[in-house]
């Protein structure tokens, strides 16, 4: 897991899914950038909260977890189109025999993971399918 | 002044275990206990769900049902018997995670489960003196029965978040009044650092939930000199199905009045979620002008009574975010090894 004070600066975009919107040609960013790739200038970028739908565009099913991850195997990792564009690889909550590619997905609040029994719990966005 | 609900918002977990399936477990007999308790199933959370993430969920309905600025909100209440941290706010995250931050005040509740109302009242408080503009109430639990307890097969998990504001415009259900009958009363306790809490057994229904519970209800009743009959619907704690239906009974409330808002049978007791979440399933099908009444009771011992009133605000919110019976319908069945796992009560060594 992330060290807790770089988990702490991360906060809004893991929790909100908070990114940034270039308003000259209108490309959104998740992680937020401050700095626009298109049109080469830092003066156009604005937050944006991303509305937290999208679409699967990959998946892989995970049977050997991480440390602090393993009582939640099996359970699938997917690259996530969001609707706005911006493409980020997350949890999806669900049975992955119901997975597929396409599948459209929404966002939720659940616990990401934590340091041990005594440590701290770190909370962020997870999907789940949209309709189900 | 008009004080009142802005907007609600429930969350149920998906998961569901079957009163036979624990019965089966310890050898207890499922029919008798499903007839005895009124409830056939209770709600399980996720493995990565706990009463700070239900607080969230609750919180964003609540939010997406109110349609205001998340800014306005001045405080964040949150009530559990299960929250995360032991030092750390629950309020904390789901203020965050809502947008309400850092303009604001939160703090954690605990009352067993009355929690949750208690923070309704607190956010009544400060709405009706002006020192907030909303408040955000929650009550929120994935309760613990010890393994084999009575308890076991009713505890849940679920949460009710209550948006309070006294913009007339903006308010879906007015609060008439609220009134509090508490005793010292050792009914249900859970020490610091332990899993499951201690209950006095069989006999602290009396002098618990009934006594306090119809002290609650009659004291405000006979404080707005309203009359059960005044009423379209009545919501009360329901631990299980039996003893709400007895309280009403005694009051003078009929089955059609408490029906709507009685849960528990498919959900199971979601403790600082119980009684809001009554109020929720009511407010989710009552109609502009229906009057309800409510009594949450908390184990130690207390109970708030609340009359409200629907205004014709609530057809507008209602369908914004799903109702309770959405949220129960279509529950994924799991046994008893994976409710274990999913409850933290056998750990991987
Ligand atoms: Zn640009």
């Amino acid at each position: 897991m992330a060290s807790v004070p770089r988990f702490w600066r991360g906060i809004g975009s893991r929790y909100n899914l908070e990114g940034t919107r270039c308003n000259e040609c209108g490309e959104y960013f998740y992680p937020p950038r401050n700095f626009c790739v298109n049109c080469r200038r830092v003066g156009h970028i604005e937050p944006y909260k991303f509305k937290g739908t999208g679409e699967i565009i990959s998946y892989t099913v995970i049977h050997t977890a991480a440390e602090g991850f393993e009582d939640q195997t099996p359970y699938i990792l997917a690259i996530i189109q969001l609707d706005e564009g911006p493409r980020l690889t997350s949890q999806v909550i669900g049975n992955p025999e119901n997975i597929h590619i396409r599948m459209r997905v929404r966002s939720v609040f659940r616990k990401l993971g934590e340091d041990g029994e005594g440590g701290m719990i770190y909370y962020g966005t997870k999907f789940v399918p949209e309709h189900e | 002044m008009t004080i009142g609900i802005v907007s609600y918002g429930a969350y149920v977990p998906r998961y569901r275990i079957k009163v036979e399936e624990i019965a089966q477990v310890w050898g207890d007999n499922a029919e008798a206990l499903k007839s005895g308790l009124m409830v056939y199933e209770k709600s399980v959370p996720d493995i990565d769900e706990d009463a700070a993430t239900i607080a969230v969920e609750a919180a964003r309905y609540a939010m997406i049902r109110s349609g205001v600025d998340p800014e306005r909100i001045g405080a964040v209440y949150t009530g559990s018997e299960s929250h995360p941290y032991a030092v750390k706010p629950t309020s904390t995250i789901v203020a965050q995670a809502i947008g309400a931050t850092p303009n604001m005040t939160a703090a954690d509740f605990e009352f067993a489960c009355k929690a949750g109302t208690a923070a309704v009242q607190a956010c009544m408080g400060l709405v009706s003196s002006g020192m907030v503009d909303l408040g955000m109430a929650i009550g929120a639990d994935v309760s613990q029965g010890a393994p084999g307890d009575a308890l076991e097969y009713t505890a849940a998990a679920g949460g009710v978040a209550c948006l309070i504001g006294k913009n007339e415009s903006e308010i879906a259900a007015i609060i008439e009044d609220t009134y509090s009958f508490t005793t010292d009363t050792p009914d249900f306790w859970r020490r610091e650092g332990m899993p499951y809490p201690e209950h006095g057994g069989r006999f602290t229904g009396e002098p618990g939930y009934f006594k306090h519970v119809t002290n609650g209800a009659k004291g405000l009743l006979e404080k707005l000199g309203t009359k059960p009959k005044d009423y379209d619907y009545v919501v009360f704690h329901q631990p299980n199905g039996k003893f709400p239906t007895k309280v009403a009974k005694s009051l003078g409330f009929t089955k059609a009045q408490i029906a709507p808002g009685l849960v528990v049978p498919k959900i199971g007791n979601t403790y600082s979620g119980s009684c809001l979440m009554g109020i929720a399933a009511t407010l989710d099908q009552a109609k502009p002008g229906d009057r309800i009444f409510a009594t949450a009771f908390g184990s130690g011992a207390g109970s708030d009574a609340f009359s409200i009133t629907v205004t014709d605000r609530i057809e507008e919110i209602r369908n914004r975010a799903p109702t309770v019976s959405e949220l129960i319908k279509d529950p994924i069945y799991i046994d008893y090894a994976r409710y274990a796992k999913h409850k933290g009560k056998i750990r991987r060594s």
